[in-house]
């Protein structure tokens, strides 16, 4: 493979006694998943040149099952449904179901990678190792084969946009006895199959998304399933009044119901269909509706109803053959699965750059784009309350155009940045989300596409 | 206008699916040309477009494409549809294509590709004789339009559709092809949202016949001045240039267009 355009010429620069290419006119992006691809159409129809760095040999990031990292198992379907979902700009097929399957979903971004003649700008194979400040507001993105092959190169571009995304690197929580327990341990990002599961013994730790997934799989195919949850939390039906409850929400956020009326509205409307569910030994939610990340599971309960599914507290302490609970009890799964989440790495950068704290947190504004760094972004760091995609399609229109307001009124892009610059400890929430690191990037998909709206309009030459 | 980004009504009430009739014409050798989708007016299915633009397109070397909206042709019954269904029924089918597609729009099917210019960065886009309605179109046709309004069909006979140079059988046979739009599309020509602007910057190139009994002149012109040009006009054609006598000389105007803006 020939690598990007810029090597063959001469090298322009120097850095620690290695050439460095030189790339004008041309902004990187790290990652090929759904962000790095939307991002790259759109700095693309803004007139930029992009060059795209991929590790593995495939687009489509978390979505593609293929990758070492894919975090998606054979049962996968989305959460959000479709009209969340897809780019605003590239619809799915409207035939496919309310929430496709993992495999419809890199079908779409295949399809929208060919569509948009995105593949010829991407470098598959290469890893992204490091990335540093250059002179005029430009990076040094230096780049090697995945794996650790090859030769460091090193590239000068005139932005970087990080598309790396949050959800491939485990967060492992630390119980004591942990090292000493004789059963299997897997964190949910290396549960793949629901064969994994037949006939054994699974404790799932962890009620986000993935852990009731898994935990409904248990239920079918394992000869015991307890959850293990610390708090109680309003397990959303993914269908609610003969739609997409996600719809409906956004049927009351179209009729501009204020906050309190839909947290109302929403749990009267769970109590009358999911119900009560202290009667199945579940503790009851601590918080209001929309105050954690929505989980949308409609098997979870009904199996908790058919006794498939045993919930039980928070973990205490592991032993050499069984696991003691917070309330004293003492099971004794031969497989321990923590649905625990994912915590974001940003290992090519210096951690200054986008302000991360000591807990490893990035302090952004609009949790996109870095406080002095005008020519550097994240895109995809956002955990909404609805699908993802089109919140970065629209995050990297606002970063292309505030690009290109730097060459034509660089006095008014100056002055959106200050303001950036101030919003950075801003949330976007609707609701005051309960403290937790998995809520470091929530927002409320509303709330939020408003101010991106505003930061598009402000950038219009 | 602007693009909107928060959609919640969109979002909340999505467009049912239709199944739709896609018609497909191959170039014999892949010049690495543009896919064109060629999308009819109201009233009008595929067929307007396989006549004779469709072989023609793909003689020129681009892989073309002709859909009837859903009611339309033999694409599925839709007597509820609107206009939004309409322009959905667009960008469904250009996404679907293998790369960013050109739209060619005729008649109101212009309007529908307009609004789906907002939900498709199209490659670049054609709007044909485009009936963007508003008063000044019914004013032009007060007995064609009126009865529209209060739900009968929009009619459209031979002698408005096609120039003189058209046989009289063969222009006959063609209006007897012709269906009908819904009822409330219908109604949304005359009081209809504007469209909102299109995404991703397409090239926009407007066509039309000053001796179109549809469209009058002045309202092709409005159309062309909105994207920012002046329209391309062929004068003696009819409403449907595409089935007209001189069919050849407005398709090869605009695939020389395209070829030069590419
Ligand atoms: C089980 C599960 C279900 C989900 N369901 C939904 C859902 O229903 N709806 C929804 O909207 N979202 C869902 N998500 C969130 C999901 O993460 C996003 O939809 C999306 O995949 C994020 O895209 P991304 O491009 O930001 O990151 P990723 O998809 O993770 O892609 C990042 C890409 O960057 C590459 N990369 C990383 N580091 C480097 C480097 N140093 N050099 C070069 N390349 C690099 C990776 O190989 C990868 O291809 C789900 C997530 C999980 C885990
Ligand atoms: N089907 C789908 O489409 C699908 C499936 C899975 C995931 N997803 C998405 O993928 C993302 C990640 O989801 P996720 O479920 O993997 O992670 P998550 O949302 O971060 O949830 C982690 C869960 O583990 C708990 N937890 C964390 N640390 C713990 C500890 N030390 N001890 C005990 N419990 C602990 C959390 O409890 P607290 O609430 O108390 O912090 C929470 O219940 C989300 O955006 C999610 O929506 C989607």
């Amino acid at each position: 493979m020939s690598y990007a355009g810029g090597d063959s010429g001469p090298a322009t620069a120097w850095r620690n006694g290695s050439p460095v290419y030189d790339r004008e006119g041309t902004v990187c992006v790290i990652g090929a998943g759904p962000s790095g691809l939307t991002a790259m159409k759109n700095l693309r129809e803004e007139g930029f040149g992009v060059d795209c760095y991929e590790r593995e040999t495939g687009v489509g990031g978390a979505w593609n099952w293929r990758h070492d990292r894919s975090p998606v198992y054979a049962s996968t379907h989305l959460i959000s449904s479709k009209p969340f979902t897809q780019f605003p700009d590239f619809p799915m097929p409207d035939d496919w179901p309310d929430y496709p399957k993992h495999t419809q979903v890199l079908a779409y971004l295949d399809h929208y990678a060919d569509h948009f003649g995105l593949r010829p700008h991407i470098w598959f194979g290469s890893e992204v190792v490091r990335v540093e400040p250059a002179e005029n507001d430009r990076w040094d993105v230096t780049t090697r084969s995945t794996g650790g092959y090859g030769t460091e190169r090193t590239h000068r571009y005139d932005a970087v946009i990080v598309a790396n995304g949050h959800n491939w690197s485990p967060k492992l929580p630390e119980f004591e006895g942990l090292d000493t327990f004789k059963g299997e341990v897997i964190h949910a990002s290396a549960y793949k199959d629901a064969a994994q599961l037949r006939n054994r013994k699974v404790l799932v730790i962890g009620a986000g998304n993935t852990g009731c997934d898994i935990a409904v799989e248990a239920a079918q195919q394992a000869a015991k399933c307890w959850h293990s949850s610390r708090r109680g939390y309003w397990y959303a039906p993914k269908f609610a009044l003969g739609r997409p409850a996600d719809q409906v929400n956004d049927l009351m956020l179209h009729l501009k119901l204020p906050l309190k009326l839909r947290q109302f509205i929403g749990q009267k409307t769970m109590k009358s269909t999911v119900g009560d569910l202290t009667r199945f030994g579940l503790p009851a939610p601590d918080h209001k509706l929309y105050e954690t990340h929505p989980i949308a599971n409609s098997q979870l309960v009904y199996y908790l109803g058919h006794g498939d599914i045993t919930p039980v507290p928070d973990v205490k302490l592991f032993h050499r053959n069984s696991v003691e609970l917070k309330d004293g009890q003492e099971i004794e799964p031969d497989l321990v699965v923590m649905a625990t989440g994912y915590q974001p790495v940003f290992e090519f950068l210096d951690p200054n750059l986008l302000a991360v704290d000591a807990n490893g947190r990035p302090r952004l504004a609009l949790h996109a784009f870095p406080k002095r760094f005008p020519t550097l972004a994240v895109a995809g760091l956002l955990q909404p309350d609805s699908g993802l995609f089109p919140l970065v399609h629209w995050q990297t229109v606002a970063f292309a155009r505030l690009l290109k307001l730097r060459d034509s009124a660089p006095g008014k892009a100056a002055s959106l940045y200050r303001k950036l610059e101030s919003e950075v400890d801003k949330s976007w929430t609707d609701a005051k989300v309960k403290d937790s690191s998995r809520h470091w990037f929530e927002i409320s998909h509303l709330t939020y596409l408003k101010a991106l709206e505003r930061l598009i309009q402000e950038a219009r030459p | 206008m602007t693009v909107s980004v928060v959609r919640t009504k969109e979002w909340a009430f999505p467009v049912p699916p239709a199944k739709r009739e896609v018609v497909k014409a191959t170039p014999e050798v892949d010049t690495g040309k543009p896919p064109v989708l060629f999308v009819p007016g109201f009233g009008h299915g595929a067929w307007v477009f396989t006549e004779h633009w469709l072989e023609h397109t793909a003689d020129r070397g681009f892989p073309a494409y002709a859909m009837s909206l859903r009611g339309h042709g033999n694409s599925a019954p839709a007597p509820k549809a609107d206009m939004r269904a309409y322009a959905h029924d667009v960008a469904q089918v250009a996404a679907s294509l293998p790369s960013r597609a050109v739209i060619v729009g005729h008649g109101a099917g212009a309007l529908a590709t307009a609004h789906a210019l907002s939900r498709y960065p199209a490659k670049a886009c054609v709007l044909l004789a485009p009936v963007f309605g508003g008063i000044g179109t019914a004013l032009r046709n007060p007995f064609l339009c009126l009865p529209a309004l209060f739900g009968a069909g929009l009619r459209l006979p031979a002698g408005q559709l096609f120039s003189r140079e058209v046989p009289q059988n063969t222009a006959r046979a063609y209006a007897r092809r012709m269906g009908r739009a819904s009822g409330k599309a219908q109604r949304q020509l005359l009081w209809g949202r504007d469209p909102e602007d299109p995404v991703g910057d397409p090239p926009i190139l407007v066509v039309g016949s000053p001796d179109d009994r549809i469209v009058a002149d002045n309202a092709v012109r409005r159309v062309a001045r909105r994207y920012g040009g002046a329209p391309l006009l062929f004068p003696g054609m009819g409403h449907d240039l595409m089935l007209d006598a001189r069919w050849r000389e407005p398709i090869d105007a605009i695939l020389d267009w395209l070829d030069k803006a590419n």
